[in-house]
């Protein structure tokens, strides 16, 4: 059996280093992913690398590969990245330099470019999908608040990477289960028109791309469902074979766990038709998927699917959306509810006298009804309550102001309130929309650490 | 007995719109899930919450129910004024309906 190893190294820009380490050391692994960008990173990397022309990549792209490339390198294990986020040449040389720094004998990168779509954009103005009433409907109505458009590169821009033989392969935007898609069609040789056995790559790579949530992360629930070792979670891997299918399990002796139960909610996480999860390379189709429980941390998937691929890329477009302005106090003890909902109500008389009542806002007490609304679970009465005023405003000033109202409820509000907390944060926010795949022209720089001595 | 008592739910963010999946933790309880949690049935426990409709995928295979729900997070999770922009915490709402005389309580499965 040809069984291709790949593991994932993190779920998120800021996730855990170690249990990459132990993966890169102890995993036996032919490559290792790492998905650091959520959908608003590389606007606020782009913003980043506007200020400094050498900046723009992952911030934890160096500490990362510092933990896992000697061991990578020695065992011939290939890292995978989009830690290039919006300077994807910048975080090459970047790996190049740690390579150096560890003193390395060699190292040779792999930069995929071509996700930003930006220029294309601009000059061909596409719809917004889901675009909000009111709001931008188009990328013009955007104006100058528009930052960055990057299309989702799928496996096919990653391709060409694989194949010079690169130890990392990093690029910017790229579909994330992509990442994981592209090594495993190296490997085994799968056609780009192979639907079902794409679908079942993208399946691994879905199951992978969120890390620990596979292995037992954001799933325990004491008394009904407790979870070992949490602190010590460990990162998953799979076992792939040439037909697409594959085992998802994790290394012995680390925290966590491998079930049907962690597998079934990680391949539904965030998917919306489970029949038709679009994907640049393939329509994935897991709603046949089977996953066998084989005990100790191994779980058997099968079933996956796939139908031809979309004619058109998705591009997510960061612009520059206002502020918001938010205050925090706390009241307990007895009568906390009733002098939290008085601080509520002093505060929208307090919007109104500045003339901001019609400002988009939100007042709520935190304990009661935050989360999910005056419906459900308000009639619970907690020990102590967080009021919050979080208020929409066109100016830094003006959310300062927010925040500064709250603060007035030391001295002006209810009794006993107190712990304040004021932020005042510039929205970045997203949107979504179809662009051609010749938008995106890709490209494959490699850059190359050579030992001089030898 | 409450659905908190034989299943685990998961949401995660999609622009404005919220996913949900709920499994079973013995699959054999499957088909109290389907006949629990109709779509009306769901759509009207988050009402307040989910602005738009709700959309049910069955995967008996799995022991698991997933649900797509429009306009649920306040404009999506990179503008929303929510403290949990992202609707993480939607999942544990659900986990809270009674499972006593499901039948009685729900509209006709679909």
């Amino acid at each position: 059996m040809d069984t291709y190893r790949i593991g994932s190294g993190a779920g998120y820009a800021g996730d855990r280093i170690d249990p990459a380490q132990a993966l890169a050391e102890h995993g036996r692994l032919n490559a290792l992913v790492f998905e650091c960008l959520a959908e608003r990173t590389i606007a606020l990397a782009q913003l980043r690398r506007s200020r400094n022309p050498a900046a723009g990549y992952d911030p934890l792209l160096q500490e990362r590969l510092r933990a896992v490339l000697p061991a990578c390198l020695r065992q011939r294990t290939t890292i995978v990245s989009n830690m290039g986020a919006a300077n994807p040449l910048a975080a090459g040389a970047a790996a190049l330099a740690v390579a150096r720094e560890l003193g390395l004998p060699r190292l040779t990168v792999a930069v995929v470019t071509g996700d930003d779509v930006l220029p294309w954009v601009r000059r061909h103005n596409p719809v917004l999908m889901d675009a909000l009433p009111g709001g931008p409907a188009c990328a013009a109505d955007l104006g100058d608040r528009l930052l960055s458009a990057n299309a989702y590169l799928g496996a096919d821009a990653l391709l060409p990477a694989l194949a010079t033989g690169a130890d990392v392969v990093l690029t910017g935007r790229v579909a994330d289960p992509a990442l994981f898609l592209a090594p495993l069609m190296h490997h085994h040789g799968w056609a780009a028109d192979d639907w079902p056995r794409l679908g079942r790559g993208v399946l691994v790579g879905h199951l992978l791309e969120c890390a620990g949530q596979v292995s037992g992360g954001y799933i325990a629930d004491p008394g009904q469902l407790d979870i070992p070792g949490l602190a010590d979670l460990g990162f998953p891997l799979a076992e792939v074979q040439a037909d697409g299918s594959a085992v998802i399990t994790k290394l012995p002796g680390t925290g966590g766990c491998v079930t049907r139960l962690t597998c079934t909610a990680q391949l539904l996480y965030e998917i919306e038709d489970p029949a038709r999860y679009l994907q640049p390379d393939v329509v994935a189709d897991f709603s046949q998927v089977q996953l066998h429980d084989m005990g100790a941390d191994r779980v058997q998937v099968r079933g996956g699917h796939g139908h031809t691929r979309p004619d058109l890329l998705k591009a997510t477009l960061g612009y520059r959306d206002g502020f918001i302005g938010e205050g925090q106090i706390s009241y307990a003890g007895p009568g906390a509810v009733a002098r939290g909902r008085l601080a509520l109500q002093l505060l929208q008389h307090r919007l109104q006298r500045l003339g901001w009542a019609g400002l988009d806002h939100r007042a709520d007490l935190i304990g009661v009804d935050a989360m999910h609304g005056p419906g459900l679970g308000a009639d619970r009465a907690p020990y102590e309550v967080r009021v919050r005023l979080a208020v929409r405003c066109a100016t830094q000033a003006q959310a300062e102001r927010v925040g500064q109202e709250v603060e007035a409820l030391y001295l002006n509000g209810p009794a006993a309130g107190g712990g304040v907390t004021q932020s005042v944060r510039e929205v970045i926010a997203v949107a979504s929309a179809l662009v051609p795949r010749d938008a995106a022209p890709q490209a494959v720089t490699v850059m190359e650490l050579c030992d001089e001595a030898a | 007995m409450k659905l908190h008592d034989i299943a685990i739910a998961r949401s995660g963010d999609k622009g404005n719109r919220a996913t949900l999946s709920v499994v079973a933790h013995d699959p054999a309880h499957y088909p109290l899930l389907e006949r629990l949690l109709t779509p009306e049935r769901v759509q009207a426990h988050y009402c307040g919450v989910v602005q738009g409709p709700v959309t049910r995928h069955l995967l008996p295979q799995l022991g698991a129910v997933h649900f797509v729900l429009e306009q649920a997070l306040g404009g999506g999770v990179t503008r929303s004024l929510a403290l949990d922009a992202h609707g993480k915490t939607l999942s544990s709402a659900i986990l809270d309906l009674p499972l006593d005389n499901p039948g009685t309580d729900t509209p006709a499965a679909r």
